[in-house]
């Protein structure tokens, strides 16, 4: 078993907020972070796959096809643009990092060929990060 | 559905690794230039671990403003720009980073907000530390 981790960025905007809550309330839950005009980052996103190795290629993904599905399937929708107001899954849940990294493994989950989805790992900046292993 | 959460903190620190239970020669001999008498320093890096259930409502493991203050209080106040020889957690121990290691996993323990899986710990680029909270799971070994 290998363990492959490749890496994409994008760019994005996003804020914290409960509709349900006043902005007082949200103010007091995520500070700076509830500011309607959003803010961004740059984030890191972290593939990992578990397989074995092809015995003929010496590959346990393509990269190169693991590369083009994180970038149909999460690159495309979330680079510079704003979470909340224009990625889908986020029209019902905030866009923490880990609801990020929660969204993207249902993106990813079953379409990398020959390989388990192991790990997605989400870096919202280089000392914050949020893993999710498709733990319930 | 349970997620993890890293949260990365810096201090500065000096040290001098060094036993009474040794004479100065075996002192020498087994902590080689970090038993320098003058001391010598780093910059830590303290990564910790949480994980929970991710809040329905706030889509979080945990409040990061808490981590950070919990933090703030009891690791970086405690740690930064001292000389960690000089520390009662280190008056009858060395101050290797896996003594360290093991120290800020003792403090993490009385976080309550979320569950403290693992304590990693770089004394420089080249050498890092991690206290997990029992067994190690095979997922964190990568």
């Amino acid at each position: 078993m290998i363990f492959l981790t490749r890496k994409a960025e994008f760019s994005a905007a996003h804020f914290y907020w409960v509709d349900a809550w006043s902005q007082e309330e949200n103010e007091r839950v995520f500070g700076g972070c509830a500011n309607r005009n959003g803010h961004g980052h740059n984030y890191t996103l972290e593939v990992t796959v578990a397989g074995d190795v092809d015995p003929v290629s010496g590959f346990v993904v393509d990269l190169k096809e693991l590369k083009e599905i994180i970038e149909r399937e999460v690159i495309s929708v979330y680079d510079h643009r704003h979470l909340n107001l224009e990625v889908p899954e986020f029209k019902t849940s905030i866009p923490t990092t880990e609801n990020i990294a929660i969204a993207i493994w249902k993106r990813l989950n079953g379409k990398i060929p020959h390989a388990r989805l192991h790990r997605i790992r989400v870096y919202e900046m280089p000392d914050l990060f949020a893993d999710f292993y498709g733990e319930p | 559905m349970k997620a993890h959460l890293s949260r990365r903190y810096h201090f500065s620190a000096s040290h001098r690794l060094h036993t009474e239970a040794y004479d100065a020669a075996r002192n020498a001999a087994v902590f080689g230039k970090c038993n320098n008498p003058h001391g010598h320093g780093h910059n830590y890096t303290v990564q910790v671990t949480v994980s929970g259930q991710v809040d329905a409502t706030t889509g979080m493991v945990c409040d990061l403003a808490t981590l950070d203050a919990f933090a703030e209080a009891n690791i970086l106040k405690r740690f930064q720009l001292t000389n960690l020889n000089t520390l009662d957690c280190f008056s009858d121990k060395v101050s290797t980073t896996e003594n360290l290691t093991s120290e800020i996993y003792r403090i993490f323990q009385s976080f309550t907000k979320a569950h403290v899986e693992r304590i990693h710990v770089e004394e420089t680029s080249n050498n890092s530390f991690d206290f997990f909270d029992g067994l190690i799971p095979m997922h964190q070994t990568i």
